[in-house]
This record gives structure tokens, sequence and C-alpha cells, in this order.
């Protein structure tokens, strides 16, 4: 391994101790110093100690880099790779107990961004070694790509057996059902979603609007009318559809950014309203919310330890002991049952006229102009059935709280939505599932972090842009096949080239 | 006896602000013909078809589209999508503008959209898979089939169509204007950017579509051996007015013409263009 890059160690020494002086200068005022909380005033305090560290693992992390390129890439990727592992092992196995975590876990990240770029270096000197002797480089790869691709054919169903197994399995607890709902929720949310951005390429920053929109409708209907779980449930939906079409006329002739800025408002103006309560019955709560929002029953079964007057509890009925879990898995089985719809009707509406439609919109409004199709209709039918289905989730998330404030629908979660729907891939169905399991799941699951975690989910994303941009999954399936006899997912070499 | 001829224009304007493109520009286009308009760059060509399909509202004029099979629609008054849906005014561009990342039965499919849409009940029957829909989806794919055929892509049906060869492209988006059913069809520079192979191709589907299909064709092209070749009628414009108007053998003599492309009426300093032209055309003669 011979040095590729004209440059000498020295040289290399230089530019990091150049790169060292640069992040000293700073690294003095934002890290060296911290304000200290004294009741009566706020000092400073020196922190050199993190400073210096700090500017260490720059520069020493420079002249790694600039090793790697002068073909050092090899060992340096055993090297941080290996750091990089026994790290994680250690977080896991509680081995080694550091006195200062947070240092520990940037310093963990400082190490494998240096390992994923040595590996990066390696695999394109293996190329252009492979590119330079004829052979092909990547072909396994490829093969594995492929046939992953028919696995991915295999991924929805038995994804579908064990969502519906999972609360009946012996590990669920009511903390696994619960994080499976939340999951779940969001899913639903991103397949919604997936119509308006997915399909139709409506960027939509206030999604969130519409799941306000139902949970509310259900909670006024509920409360003021009467109504039950069910009874709500179309109504809530036909709402927020409603709130959809009034959102889509005025931007009908928008597009990308300046349709991402209205929505954005759009979303801030639904939770406003709510905030400040128009005198509408319960809605002049505002920000106290609403609470004591019923409950589900199972066929007029209620879930709770004693029954009310005229009622029959499901454990009575079913001659169970009461457990409060059982009402946690028949929520999770009414959002599978919500999201499967969800799902069953985008698949389905994917393959009709106005399916194909929105994505015709999507690639060249222009054109879909000049073949007759109506954009005005096509689109506001888009708005209309993405927040159909954020409606639906609404009234869901009412009923599962029991209380819902407008504190809830702020924009995050219009970003989270929309985040899951990017990084699962544009219009892919099970993208969004994987990335709502990451993207809900994973902060759950890194909740020893604390805060951590965003920093970590803010890093994720990072990566998944940079080696995915298309997101997670994002195949799409021609909607319809003229030539069946095909074998499906081998896409020809020439696709890839382009 | 009169027949009103597919497509009158009459008196067509168009200004923008202070400008004006298309000055008082009448000109006829009749079925089962291929009518060109052909012009130097800025002479507004691409102007009178946005009018015709609906793009701009023309500031003056009457365009009357009287099909064979009866009606009259004023495309002036209708706007956009309306054009194609109800006129059944089909068009391309001049840069392609396919549906890239779907594939081509699903760019031919969007093409027959509006009947799809009534069949599938506005997607309630079609959400249930009911028969009815089944059978006119069926049909749309027929349809396409037979433009695929004729096109030479029914192998390469269900790949993305941007991942198609540029003449492949210019092909596919004529047969997928073809595929709404129009009366009149309005390509803009289809040989724009094809080799000689790809052009030839080209002529062939303008012809069958001519010989085969009972509808207009009108044309704006640079491609001189094309226009000479295949046109029925020439319609030449030149700083937004009609200059000249004729078979091949007139324009390509008429000195409005020649001195619109050469800016004078120097005759040693004819352009290529119109020495390519007038090759094309005496060759295709003897032929």
């Amino acid at each position: 391994m011979q040095a590729t890059s004209g440059r000498s160690l020295a040289d290399m020494v230089k530019d990091a101790l150049l790169v060292g002086a640069i992040s000293t200068a700073l690294a003095f005022p934002l890290v060296g110093f911290k304000t200290v909380d004294r009741t009566t005033q706020i000092d400073l305090e020196f922190r050199f100690g993190g400073m210096f560290y700090a500017v260490g693992v720059i520069t020493l992390g420079r002249l790694l880099l600039s090793l790697i390129e002068a073909g050092f890439a090899q060992p340096i990727l055993a090297v941080t790779g290996a750091l990089s592992v026994l790290w994680l092992a250690n977080q896991v196995l509680d081995v080694v107990q550091l006195d200062n975590e947070v240092l520990g876990w940037l310093t963990w990240m400082a190490v494998t961004v240096i390992a994923i770029r040595a590996w990066i270096y390696f695999r394109r000197a293996e190329a252009d070694k492979a590119e330079a002797e004829g052979r092909e480089y990547g072909a396994l790869a490829k093969q594995a790509a492929a046939l992953g691709g028919r696995a991915l054919h295999f991924l929805g169903p038995v994804g579908v057996i064990f969502a519906i197994l999972m609360p009946l399995m012996p590990f669920a607890d009511q903390r696994m059902v619960d994080l499976g709902i939340l999951v779940l929720t969001y899913v639903m949310l991103g397949w919604g979603l997936n119509v308006v951005v997915g399909l139709a390429g409506l960027l939509d920053l206030g999604y969130v609007a519409f799941y306000a929109v139902g949970a509310y409708s259900y909670a006024l209907l509920s409360l003021q009318a009467g109504f039950n779980f069910w009874e709500a449930l179309p109504v809530a939906g036909a709402c927020a559809a409603t709130f959809g079409i009034l959102l889509g006329f005025p931007v009908l002739r928008l597009r990308g950014d300046y349709l991402a800025i209205v929505t954005l408002g759009f979303g801030e103006m639904i939770r406003l309203v709510l905030l400040n309560g128009p005198d509408f019955g319960l809605l002049r709560l505002g920000a106290k919310g609403i609470g004591d929002i019923p409950r589900p029953s199972f066929f007029g079964l209620v879930f709770s330890p004693s029954a009310p007057e005229g009622h029959t509890t499901f454990a009575q009925y079913f001659g169970l002991d009461f457990s409060p879990i059982h009402r946690v898995i028949y929520l999770y089985y009414i959002i599978l049952l919500m999201a499967l719809i969800t799902n069953w009707f985008t698949l389905r509406i994917r393959k009709l006229p106005i399916g194909r439609a929105w994505e015709a919109l999507r690639e060249d409004e222009i054109a879909c102009r000049a073949l007759g199709v109506n954009p005005r209709n096509t689109k506001l039918t888009a708005f209309a059935i993405g927040a159909m289905f954020a409606g639906f989730a609404g009234s869901f998330f009412a009923t599962r709280q029991g209380f819902i404030s407008p504190e809830s629908f702020n924009f995050l979660e219009s970003a989270v939505i929309l985040a899951i729907v990017v990084l699962g891939g544009m219009g892919s169905q099970i993208g969004v599932v994987l990335a709502a399991i990451v993207l809900i799941g994973g902060p759950e699951w890194f909740r020893d972090l604390a805060l951590y975690r965003m920093l970590a989910f803010g890093g994720l994303m990072v990566a998944v842009m940079v080696w995915r941009p298309q997101g997670l999954l994002a195949h799409r399936e021609p909607t319809i096949r003229l030539n069946k006899l095909r074998p499906p997912a081998v896409a020809p070499a020439r696709v890839k080239v382009s | 006896m009169s027949v009103k001829p597919l497509l009158q224009v009459e008196h067509l304007t168009m200004r923008f602000g202070g400008l004006v493109a298309v000055d008082d520009v009448s000109f006829e286009a009749a079925d089962r013909a291929i009518t060109a308009v052909i012009g130097p760059n800025g002479a507004g060509k691409t102007t009178v078809f946005n009018c015709l399909t609906g793009f701009y509202k023309p500031t003056v004029g009457r365009l009357s589209l009287s099909p064979a099979s009866g009606g009259e629609y004023l495309l002036e008054r209708m706007d956009g999508y309306r054009t194609a849906q109800i006129a059944r005014v089909a068009r391309t561009f001049q840069n392609i503008r396919l549906f890239p990342r779907m594939s081509v039965l699903e760019n031919l499919l969007v093409a027959q959209h509006n009947k799809l849409m009534r069949a599938s009940g506005f997607t309630v029957f079609g959400l249930f898979g009911l028969p009815v829909y089944r059978h006119a989806e069926q049909k749309a794919i027929e349809l396409a089939r037979y433009w695929l055929d004729r096109i030479n892509l029914t192998e390469r049906a269900d790949e993305d169509a941007g991942t198609l060869p540029y003449g492949d492209q210019r092909r596919l988006e004529i047969a997928r204007a073809m595929c709404t059913e129009p009366h009149l069809l309005c390509l803009d520079e289809p040989a724009a950017g094809l080799n000689p192979r790809e052009s030839d191709d080209l002529n062939q589907l303008l012809a069958f579509i001519r010989d085969h299909e009972k509808i207009g064709i009108l044309l704006i092209e640079h491609d001189m051996s094309v226009v000479m070749r295949i046109s029925d009628r020439i319609v030449v414009l030149d700083h937004g007015k009609k200059i000249s108007d004729g078979p091949p053998e007139f324009i390509k003599n008429d000195p409005a013409v020649i001195r619109a492309y050469l800016g004078a009426e120097e005759d040693e300093a004819i352009p290529d263009e119109v020495k390519d032209a007038a090759a094309a055309a005496n060759a295709s003669e003897a032929r």
C-alpha cells in the first residue's frame, strides 16, 4: 500500500495542527465557558478540559482523515471500527463505567465517522482497482440487492402476521403494546401523508392540523353529542377531509417550497385557533385541553374494573380477571385495523386512474393539463383523502389518550410524520413502516440517552440522507404491467446507470 | 357548398404587455392532413400553439375546431385541461414532457384518464373492482398496446419512461397524445434533436397517423427535411405575422420566405437550412 496522494507526513501534521488552531479559536468561546445558575446570579465557569478534549479529537481526526487518503484506509478502518464496536458492546454489557457518558458518546460518534470515511475510501479504491483490472466490482452486492428486492415481497405479509400476533406473544408487556400502538399510529399517519407527499408530490408541512381536527371532532362529538367512537369516526374523517379541501383551494397554484410554507402556516393556524379557544362549547378550554374523552367499548362491553350502570365489563363477560392490558390490546387492534385499511385503500387507489393521475401530477403538471387531467380536482382529492386518514388517526389518538390539548399538535409532529415518509422512500408503503419503527420506536428505545436522543435522531437522518437520498426503500413498482411474464425486481443495468 | 375546415384560426393576436408575439394571424388546418408552422426563432410559433392548446388565452381572435364527427369548439374560450378534455386537442412539447418515473404503459393510461375516471365511477367502482371498470381498463390497455406496437415499444412497456432513449421518448410522447383520441394533434418540434434514422421513424409515424386516423396534425418544425417531405401545407410566420401560406413547392420558392430566413435579398447568402430544405424537397420528388 503506497502513498497515493503526494503529501508527506510533515504536510499532514502541519495541516492537522492548523485545523487544531482554528478549532481552538472556535471552541474557546463556544465550549470553553459554561454558565452556572447560582439562583441569585449567573456565573461563568471555565471548561477548558472539555475544550482541549474537543480540539484534540478534531486534530487527531483530521490527521487520520489525511492518512486515510494517503492509503492507510485499511488499518485505520480496522482500529476505529473495532473501537466503535467495542464502545457499543460496552454500552450494552456495562463492563466499564464511564464517568462522563456524554463525552463518551460524542467520541464514539467521531470515531465512527472516521471509520465510515475509511470504509468509503477503501471501497472506492477497491472499485477503482477492479475497474483497472477489468473485473466487475460489486457483482455480488448487486445480486444481493436483487435478492433483497425479492425478499421485500414477503416482508409485507410477514410484517402483518407479526403485527397481528404481537400482543399475544409472551414478551409483549403493556409497555411493548403501548409502543406498538404509538408506532402504528405514526404508520397510519405516514401512509396517509404518503398519499399527499409521496404520490401527489404536494409537500405538506401542516399535516398535523388534520390530525388535530380529527381528535377534536371526536372529543366534541362524544362529549357534546354523545356519539360513541365508531359513530364519530366517519364524521371526524369527513371533517378532516373538509379541512383538507379548505386548505387545498388557496394552494392550488403553489408547489414546492411555497406550498410547504403555506401548509406550515395552516398547521399553526389550526393549533392557535384551538389554543385560543373560540367560544364553541368545550373548545373555549383552549390551552387546558379537553379531558375525560370516552374510551372505546368492545360491542358495548367496557374496559374498566367495575361496570357502570347498565353495562357489562369485558372481563366479566369473558370470565377473565380484570387487567388494564385488555384495553391496551383492544386499542392496539383498532389502530392495526385502521392502519391496514389505510394501506389497502392506498395500494388500491394507486392502481386506479385517480392514483395514476396523482403520480402524473407529481411528475409533470403541465403534461397533465395537456392530457386533459383536471389538476384542481386531482389535487383536492389528494388533500382530502390524506386529511381523512389523519382525521381517523386523530380520533383514535383522542380516544386512546382520553385527553387532548393543542400542545399535542405542534409543528414537531408534522415534521416527524414528514420525516417518516421521506425517510421511508416517497411513495413506498413498507418504507413508511420501517421509518416509523426507526423514528418512533428508536427514540423510545434510546430514552436512556435523555436529551441526546434527539442528537442521535438527527445523526441518523443525516446518515440516511447521505447514503440513501431517495429513502430507505425507494423502488417503485409499476401499477400495471403489460408483459406479465418478466421477472420482477431485477432491473436492467441500463436503469442503474441513468 | 362550404365544409368548414378542421381548424380555423382567425385574426389571432397575442400580446404580452407591450410585446406583440402574434399579430393578426389567420390560417386553416385540414382534416387528415399535416399542416406545418415554420419560421425563424422568435416568430411566434410556440405562442400560436399555446393559444390553441389552452395554455395562453389569446388577446384577440377566434379559434374554431370543427371535427368531422360534428360539433364546433371555440378554443379561445377554453383554458388549460379543458381544451384537451372537451375539444380533444392533444399536444406534445418542445422539451419532452413525459412522466419519467412512471412506466411507459402508465404514461399511456394517464392519457386516457377522463375515460377511465368515468368508467371507475370516479374511483368508487374501481375501488371495489367492479367488472365495468375492469372492462374499461382492459380496453384502455388495448389502445395503449396498439400505439406501443406502432412505435415499437411494446417490449419496453414496463420500463420507466425516463430511461428510454431520446428518440423513443419523442415517439412515446406522440403515442401518449394519440391515446387521448384527439381531433387535432399539435406537435411542437417533434424532430428536434433526432438523428436521421430517428427522424425517418418519426416521419413514418406521422404519415401513418395522417393516413389511418381521422385527425389533423399541426406541427412546428425547424428540420426542413421533415417539413418539406411530409407537410401538405405550410404556414410561415415571421415576427408574429404570417408571411406565406401554401403547399411546400410554393413555399420553398416564395421570395418572402427566403427573405425572412435571409434577412435581406442577397441571393448568394441563402442559409443552409433553406438550401437543405430545397434539396430535401427535390430529393423526395425524385423518389
